[in-house]
């Protein structure tokens, strides 16, 4: 029969339970023997005629600290402290979904790899001696992106229509980037390559939040994903690189030629699979590692910073002019993405909450060298803009850099007025996560309007 | 009298392991039988039993399982291996060497 007392001793033992969880050192089967012991002196002390709250403070006090215990644990297990994710789940009952969802996430990278050979059934092939075709280049976010919203979709549930929604939007993405009669080597092509990934992962992006998009929380938590699975799928193609390294030297090594195995099938499917595979660990490890995006902000802001600075002080002092060619526009794109990327990454693993420091002044200090810097190239552009005549390529880098640029401007506004203590940092982040969908539909702006307009040159 | 840390860290494994010998035990009938046989001069925090045992098992001179026990739930049981006889035999020649050494110097301080 449990009387009062029982379950209060019972309540005690679950808070110690609980507070000896947190321990990192301590799993949950050590947990389950140290309750275990916790169990047997409390039988033998009140046995001996101490009430249960008597015995539970002498049982507790008995087994010492958890400080020292969980250092003694971490010595006996000394990897424990580096987690180990994928190797050993940790509790038994998670296990088992997260077995399921590893053979479906197997599944779904196997069938990204076959996505990539079935156009081979139609005469696309890739031939490692002739140029690499660009249809590939053109479908490469198809093969992949759609699987991955499936893949989030079977994750965070979702309801008929919006994988409607979905299947509508990569069907008519298929259809536009393979029925516009691109000439070879037209200028639109290309866009159309580097356009629409960027357009179609907003609706990976839909996919990932669930339904949750216009809550800001699960909109960075896509922001946060996307940098994760950047630094994860770098890491796998390094290993990859060396997968292949070592497929030349061994098959060459017997006298035969890898060269069509690799390029026709290797690399292309290996850079297929990985986006599910890198996707899936950074899911898996969310709660576990610490995330790297923000390092890497850390690291680099200070850097970038001291760059441009170097930048404007050579530039001020030598009075060189920038030297407009053709790569400048795409080139300052790129520089101020980067910036762009530095403060939204920032702003993904900042407690919205924390007053202003230092590291926030540098974001500003980079923000405004910058814009700076980019103004200086835009003004060196501008004036020789008529000379270069309006192609496509300089219309998409400069519908980019102007979206880049207000972005830049407002946050640097906002960060200037948070840290003159009048704004919220919340109100730097709602902004940052509102433009996103800017970019994206650019993307989508050059890849179904610039073609047509510009006679698919 | 109480036995200094290091004398108590460096008795834990011949005696964990001796305990083990005399058959399969369990974290706290270990510690009770620690206190038996010492009179109650070594003292363990109770805790630190767990990392010791765990170490142990790691190095193969234990072997764990889970079984119930007689309250129904479940326990951790551990018995020695033919590896950690063969360690306790090897401490245990250790320390002869450390107490003859001692008890000769003893002798002698106590005839001066």
């Amino acid at each position: 029969m449990t009387t009062f007392a029982d379950q209060q001793l019972e309540n005690q033992i679950a808070e110690w339970r609980a507070y000896v969880r947190r321990r990192q050192a301590l799993h949950t089967p050590d947990v389950e023997e140290l309750e275990g012991h916790l169990r047997d002196q409390l039988a033998a002390l009140t046995e001996a005629g101490l009430t249960r709250d008597e015995a539970f403070l002498v049982a507790v006090k008995r087994m010492g600290s958890l400080d020292k215990l969980s250092r003694e644990f971490a010595r006996a297990h000394s990897e424990r402290l580096w987690k180990q994710l994928v190797i050993a789940p940790e509790t038994d009952a998670p296990a088992n979904t997260g077995r399921n969802e590893l053979f479906v996430v197997l599944g779904l990278a196997i069938a990204a790899a076959i996505a990539v050979k079935l156009p081979a059934l139609f005469g696309h092939l890739i031939n490692p001696n002739a140029e690499f075709p660009l249809f590939y280049a053109r479908n490469a976010s198809l093969f992949v992106f759609p699987l991955l919203t499936i893949y989030f979709m079977w994750k965070r549930g979702s309801d008929r229509v919006r994988g409607l929604w979905f299947a509508m939007t990569f069907a008519a993405a298929a259809v536009l980037a393979n029925v516009f009669p691109f000439p070879s080597h037209s200028e639109t092509e290309v866009l159309t390559v580097l356009h629409l990934p960027i357009a179609l992962w907003l609706t990976v992006g839909f996919a990932y939040v669930g339904g949750r998009w216009f809550d800001n929380a699960g909109r960075m938590n896509f922001v946060r994903f996307s940098g994760e699975l950047a630094i994860y799928y770098v890491l796998i193609a390094l290993g990859g690189f060396v997968t292949t390294l070592f497929t030349f030297m061994m098959f060459r090594a017997i006298g035969m030629n890898p060269d069509s195995f690799v390029a026709g099938w290797l690399i292309p499917c290996g850079a297929a699979g990985a986006v599910l595979i890198g996707s899936w660990l950074v899911e898996a490890k969310q709660s576990v590692i610490e995330n790297m995006a923000p390092v890497l902000t850390r690291l680099f802001t200070p850097l970038f910073t001291m760059l441009l600075l170097a930048f404007l002080a050579t530039m001020a002092w030598t009075g060189s002019p920038i030297n407009v060619k053709r790569e400048v526009l795409i080139g300052f794109d790129l520089l101020l993405t980067v910036v762009v990327g530095l403060v939204l990454y920032a702003a993904s693993a900042r407690d919205p909450q924390a007053p202003p420091d230092f590291f926030d002044a540098l974001q500003l200090a980079l923000v405004v060298s910058a814009l700076v810097v980019d103004g200086v190239a835009l003004y060196a552009i501008a004036a020789r803009i008529s000379e270069f005549g309006f192609t496509p390529n300089r219309i998409a880098a400069l519908g980019e850099n102007i979206i880049l640029l207000v972005n830049l401007t407002w946050t640097a506004w906002l960060y200037a007025r948070f840290l003159s203590h009048r704004s919220s940092f919340a109100r730097l982040e709602r902004w940052q996560i509102a433009y996103l969908p800017v970019f994206s539909v650019w993307a989508a702006v050059v890849v179904l309007v610039f073609p047509p307009l510009f006679g698919y040159r | 009298m109480d036995l200094g840390k290091d004398l108590v860290a460096a008795s834990t494994t011949p005696l964990v392991l001796g305990i083990l010998a005399e058959g399969e035990s369990y974290g706290y009938a270990i510690i009770k039988r620690v206190a038996e046989l010492s009179g109650g001069h070594l003292q363990w925090t109770d805790g630190m039993l767990y990392p010791v045992l765990h170490r142990l098992e790691r190095q193969g001179y234990v072997a764990a399982k889970w079984d119930a026990s007689e309250s129904g739930r479940r326990r951790k049981y551990y018995r020695i291996t033919e590896e950690g006889r063969a360690e306790l035999a090897a401490q245990r020649q250790q320390w002869n060497a450390v107490d003859g050494t001692l008890r000769g110097i003893w002798m002698k301080v106590c005839t001066v």
